[in-house]
């Protein structure tokens, strides 16, 4: 009956010194940094993918600067990008539309309190519909910009809910100080889970252009192709025209043209090095146990020498010895894996949490119970495979010689 | 299958050898022995150290293996029996008691008795029920759930008893029981081997090196001396030497 094997292990495992248990580090820290980091990895794909705005798939964005270009989009850029450009861009037969979205950094004062934040401009004309689809989602309050609306915002989510320094919420009807000019909110969008979206202030491009004192320099052209499945053709088109009226030469471009698929694809890449790297430095963890359960096993079998010439004198089969130490071996694995996963899973939550509070985003701990349950038949396994030449070993000891020592 | 032999005779030693290399040297442990049980009798194996009793109940123990000769028990041929089928014998024939107890530390006095039955396969209820009987049977039933190391020795060694009762079986070999003991508790665990023989009629083999110990309770004794049996002494009224053929060459 295999259950009284592991209840006699069990008993055994009890009565066991801190030295068994300190060898069970290797297996505890290879499954925390397994199901910690592969839970947070999902999450921090999740949360980079949004905080990136690269969730809507069907917009091409196009940035002056190229690929070696640092700080917020389009600023401290030799050659922004402007509207030649974007005209040029819209002219494009498979482009079906096209917005310039400026941004700028600016001060931001309500409640006697000032921050700092990013401010976008809302494009005019038809053209606004595509930022607002793009917004994808309603608003929590208010109304959104209309043409006619002069120094009018409206202000991303965590204006609404207090995140963002004021010690107060901001609400429609309420004016708020920008760059010391007033202007009333009318509208709040809806949480997207995104500092990009939640924190930035949108008002009109007429209103946008005075308070700044900017005339060419949008920080990015979101492009929607006609067919969604000719993404790369489009960039290849927008690249060409570019290249043209930049007069710059293919592989010295002072622009950017990035796909959603390759931003998402550049981003998984990245993530999944992290991992593997991670999986790596568990897998090397986790061969470290298992040399530590080899250890403690073997000098448990040589420490309980007696017992083992006990259980032979009153019947014990050399295959019941074995199952005896191979089952309290696999026990051995799998208490270091069930530790390993509740505290990863624990530092998944935090880790989580952390960023949730860092970005003001709103992940939910990605809590994998596969992944867990894995981890956990993963320890059993590795702590059985360990035990196996030790158990081997305890069969073998001839009884009278054991019951001797 | 081994071939039956007397119904009466429990155990059977017929010119048994062990003999083992120790270095250079060949120790010889036992040096053709021949011994005749019979159910129910108590018998002692007397000797000095070194005589080759430990050995001796070894082997009748089916711990170990003959180097030449055969052992009988319940008239079957157990020199020849792999490791596995030995231990199956143990398990149920044989009920074994340690000079040192031989207790699991980790185990309570209760689970201590059931652990026998754990090997041959018995349900844990009829576990449970059968080590409680036998604890009170040694008169041990407030220290069911003691572990070994809050028992006295007389206390440990009634356990150890109890647990050599607990497949039920024909033979109980016991290595110097009272070896550990002082005398008052010595007693009081001898007795209850004399209850187990007089009272369930169980076969009880004492090993001892003490003449008086034997002489005192058991109704056979074979003195052992350099691995071969010196003389065998019975009491029927009086202790009396009984003539046994020996081999050739031997006084």
């Amino acid at each position: 009956m295999i259950e009284d094997y592991f209840k006699l292990s069990f008993k055994n495992l009890k009565k066991r010194g801190l030295r068994s248990w300190l060898t069970l580090l290797g297996i505890f820290i290879g499954v925390v940094a397994v199901v910690s980091l592969i839970s947070l990895g999902e999450a921090l794909k999740f949360s980079v993918a949004s905080q990136f705005g690269i969730g809507n798939v069907e917009v091409i964005s196009v940035r002056a600067g190229g690929v070696n270009s640092f700080g917020p989009p389009g600023s401290s850029v030799a050659t922004p990008l402007g509207e030649k450009e974007l005209f040029e861009i819209k002219s494009l037969s498979s482009v079906k539309r096209a917005i310039g979205q400026y941004i700028k950094p600016g001060k931001i004062e309500y409640n006697k309190k000032t921050i700092f934040g990013y401010f976008s401009s809302v494009p005019p004309g038809e053209d606004r519909k595509f930022l607002y689809e793009q917004l994808d989602g309603g608003l929590a309050a208010g109304r959104f910009l209309d043409e006619s609306d002069s120094r009018k915002v409206i202000l991303g989510y965590n204006f609404y809910v207090d995140k963002i320094g004021f010690d107060k919420p901001v609400y429609p009807g309420r004016n708020v100080l920008i760059n010391d000019q007033s202007f009333e909110v009318i509208g709040i969008l809806e949480k997207k889970g995104s500092f990009i979206y939640d924190n930035v202030v949108y008002m009109n491009e007429e209103d946008f252009k005075n308070l700044f004192n900017v005339k060419d320099d949008i920080a990015v052209i979101q492009v929607q192709p006609v067919d969604r499945n000719e993404m790369e053709k489009t960039k290849e088109d927008i690249e060409k025209a570019l290249r043209k009226i930049r007069n710059v030469k293919e592989g010295n471009e002072d622009f950017e043209v990035s796909t959603p698929e390759a931003s998402l694809s550049t981003l998984n890449s990245v993530l999944s090095g992290v991992q593997i790297f991670i999986v790596i430095v568990a897998s090397i963890s986790i061969f470290i146990g298992a040399l530590g359960i080899v250890n403690t096993m073997t000098a448990s079998v040589l420490e309980r020498r007696r017992d083992i010439g006990v259980m032979k004198s009153v019947g014990a089969r050399n295959s019941q010895v074995f199952l005896q130490f191979f089952i309290e071996a696999s026990l051995l694995g799998l208490i270091g894996g069930l530790f390993g996963a509740l505290f990863g899973t624990l530092l998944g939550v935090i880790g989580t949490a952390s960023i949730n509070a860092f970005l003001g985003s709103d992940i939910s701990p990605n809590i994998n119970f596969s992944l867990i349950f894995l981890s956990l038949a993963g320890s059993f396994l590795v702590g059985g495979i360990s035990g196996i030449a030790p158990a081997m070993r305890a069969a073998k000891q001839n009884p009278v010689d054991a019951l001797r020592s | 299958m081994a071939k039956k032999r007397s119904e009466e005779i429990i155990i059977e030693l017929k010119d048994v050898h062990k003999h083992y290399p120790m270095g250079e040297v060949l120790v010889k442990a036992v040096d053709g022995v021949s011994i005749q049980i019979k159910k129910g009798e108590f018998v002692a194996i007397m000797g000095p150290s070194g005589s080759g009793k430990s050995t001796c109940m070894n082997l009748v123990g089916s711990l170990d293996v003959p180097t030449k000769g055969k052992i009988f028990l319940d008239g079957e041929d157990i020199s020849l029996l792999s490791e596995s089928d030995l231990a199956q014998i143990r398990g149920k024939k044989i009920g074994f008691i340690f000079q040192s107890f031989n207790l699991i530390p980790n185990l309570t006095a209760k689970e201590n008795v059931a652990l026998p039955m754990v090997f041959q396969g018995i349900d844990e209820i009829e576990r449970e029920v059968k080590a409680t009987n036998l604890l009170s049977l040694v008169e041990l039933e407030d220290r069911m759930t003691h572990y070994p190391n809050e028992l006295s020795g007389g206390q440990r060694q009634r356990v150890a008893i109890a647990r050599s009762l607990a497949n039920d079986p024909e033979v109980i070999l016991a290595d110097e029981p009272t070896g550990n003991l002082d005398t008052k508790t010595g007693e009081i665990v001898m007795n209850f081997l004399k209850k187990l023989n007089q009272e369930e009629g169980r076969t009880i083999i004492l090993v001892t090196h003490d003449p008086d110990l034997a002489q005192e309770h058991a109704n056979i004794v074979y003195w052992l001396r350099d691995g071969k049996i010196e003389k065998i002494t019975k009491r029927n009224s009086v202790w009396h030497e009984v003539p046994f053929k020996k081999k050739k060459g031997e006084k």
